[in-house]
């Protein structure tokens, strides 16, 4: 079967149960949606996930109470650098949503997901270890994986997979 | 030697608690966890799990692969439930191709699927009763595994690193005899079940080690992001199965078991639950096992049969091509989650239109469940953590990937 065109239009999906209540907040936060193999994506300014979190998991239409995942995309060498990618279920409704951050190079940080989802604490650990990417207002923002004392991020892109350093 | 610090720190309080160190080599820990606990006494104060000891990079390396030599590796994430995770990496890719799957594919994927649950709870439940202290279970329960493990070996030619799942299909057709295996085992099974329950779930033992220990309330399991029975045992009803169904799990009839006192015993009588379900989709898969082939239509994806090879130069050419250039996948993204044995196993697949993924994740269904267990035992006895850590039924290599 072939692929359907993705949808990036806001006025097509602003009937979305993810995207409505977003926009009815502030509609300045949509950076871009797409619809794309039956997935919607909303990027959001950097500046408000917490509250588009919070927003998203109140809603009494299609509460999206559930985090399934935290990850990060690392764009290297293209501006803005890191993705940080949210994947949010409604345990209601049964629908998923991703939202997205992008962040420059420069000084990575996002606000922590912990206070509304304790849950995002070790998935947010798991980012700032493996690529670098802090969390503001985490309460234990350290590495997880990798060794205290472990030099670089293995999974940015310009750390090799093999070899030296 | 700075290597050498203790990696959380975690400051004894004065005089009245002390640190211990559990794990990481510890026969309860299930492989490679570290805790650490701030004990008052017999009481835990406070717990951290320490994790990483297994982490070897999968999806960094995933990286630098095509996207079928991906499908070996995610069998080594979670060494107890390979199939489920080629399934899921299948499912994934599948999905950024465009792919159809013919239905006997779908079918024996299913089946498979829940041979392998089974075979992941029978190590659980060996593993989480001899913890408490109940040895004849374990022996048991790998006298049944062995059986299954027989029947993987029997399809793909290995016990435990099966994949046998491909992208846009399944490896090879099953063998002669294989269906009539598969359905011997399915017709005894459920008295083995029986046997395991005449064991534990009555026994007065069993149940002053796992009743009302370890409680976790329904909205901490939530905002935990805890899945699988880690979830239901908590009275939350969500099975991926069913509720977003994959691989044609919308045609086959099953019941969610779940539980609503959220301690060790609620988690344990819904695996055991879920061990009965889940032979009764075997029987299921096959009585409805549809004919038809077993990949899809896609050569430039899919490797052709060697007789195909033999005869025909455009599949030896796209044999070539694949091997040796890979397949190119649109460029995109997908998540695709399963319900594996221990919950939302998940599947973040970036591609930028090469043959090589730009980028995979793997939502470890462990990972997530492993924050809910300073929750579940802080407050009580050390015995207890035990008894916890089994219910959760963590995976190392799935946590650390």
């Amino acid at each position: 079967m072939p692929l359907a065109p993705a949808i990036t239009d806001v006025e097509e999906l602003k009937g979305h149960p993810a995207v409505a209540p977003l926009l009815a907040w502030d509609p300045s936060v949509l950076e871009a949606v797409k619809y794309d193999r039956e997935e919607m994506t909303i990027y959001l300014e950097r500046s408000a996930i917490r509250e588009a979190c919070a927003i998203l998991r109140e809603n009494n239409e299609c509460a999206f109470n559930f985090l399934s995942d935290i990850t990060c995309v690392d764009w290297y060498p293209s501006e803005p650098r890191f993705e940080i990618v949210y994947h949010l279920l409604s345990l209601s409704k049964k629908e998923r949503v991703r939202l997205k951050v992008r962040l420059n190079s420069a000084s990575p940080a996002v606000e922590s997901l912990t206070a509304i989802w304790p849950g995002a604490n070790f998935f947010e650990r798991e980012i700032f270890d493996l690529f670098g990417v802090r969390f503001t207002g985490h309460p234990y923002l350290r590495r997880i994986l990798m060794p205290d004392d472990w030099e670089g991020h293995p999974l940015r892109k310009d750390y090799p997979v093999e070899g030296y350093r | 030697m700075a290597h050498l610090a203790p990696t959380p720190v975690l400051e004894a309080g004065q005089d009245r608690t002390m640190i211990l160190n559990m794990g990481p080599q510890h026969p309860s820990t299930h492989g490679v966890l570290r805790l650490i606990l701030e004990i008052d006494g017999e009481n835990v104060v406070r717990m951290m799990p320490d994790i990483g000891y297994l982490h070897t990079g999968i999806e960094k390396t995933c990286e630098a692969k095509f996207y079928q030599q991906v499908v070996p590796l995610t069998d080594r994430i979670d060494y107890l439930c390979p199939l489920t995770n080629n399934l899921c990496y299948a499912l994934a890719v599948e999905k950024l191709l465009g792919l159809e799957i013919p239905p006997k594919a779908q079918w024996l994927r299913v089946l498979l699927n829940e041979l392998t649950r089974i075979n992941s709870h029978l190590v659980w439940l060996g593993t989480h009763a001899l913890d408490i202290g109940a040895m004849t279970v374990f022996l048991y329960c790998f006298r049944e595994r062995e059986e299954i493990l027989k029947i993987f070996e029997m399809v793909s030619g290995q016990r435990m690193m099966t994949s046998y799942f491909r992208v846009g299909g399944i490896a090879l057709e099953p063998p002669l005899g294989f269906f009539d295996r598969v359905r011997d085992f399915a017709s005894y099974f459920p008295e083995k079940v029986d046997e395991y329950e005449n064991l534990l779930t009555g026994n007065p033992i069993w149940m002053m080690r796992t009743k009302g220990v370890a409680v976790m309330s329904a909205e901490d399991a939530i905002a935990m992001s805890a899945t699988g029975p880690t979830l239901r045992g908590s009275g939350v009803d969500l099975d991926l199965r069913r509720d977003m169904p994959y691989s044609g799990y919308e045609n086959f009839k099953f019941k969610v078991p779940i539980s609503q006192d959220g301690d060790v015993f609620a988690r344990y009588m819904c695996r055991v639950q879920e061990l009965r379900e889940s032979v009764e989709i075997v029987k299921q898969a096959l009585d409805g096992m549809p004919e038809g082939p077993i990949k899809a239509d896609a050569p430039k994806v899919v490797l052709p049969d060697r007789e195909k090879m033999k005869t025909q130069m455009e599949a030896l050419i796209y044999h070539f091509k694949i091997i040796t250039e890979g397949f190119a996948v649109p460029a995109g993204e997908v998540y695709q989650a399963v319900e594996s044995p221990r919950g939302e196993m998940g599947y973040y697949i970036v591609s930028d239109g090469t043959a090589k993924p730009y980028r995979v994740h793997m939502r470890a269904a462990c990972f997530a469940n492993l924050q809910t267990l300073p929750k579940m035992c802080e407050g009580r006895l050390l015995a207890d953590v035990v008894a916890a850590i089994g219910s959760i039924d963590i995976v190392l290599g799935e946590i650390d990937r």
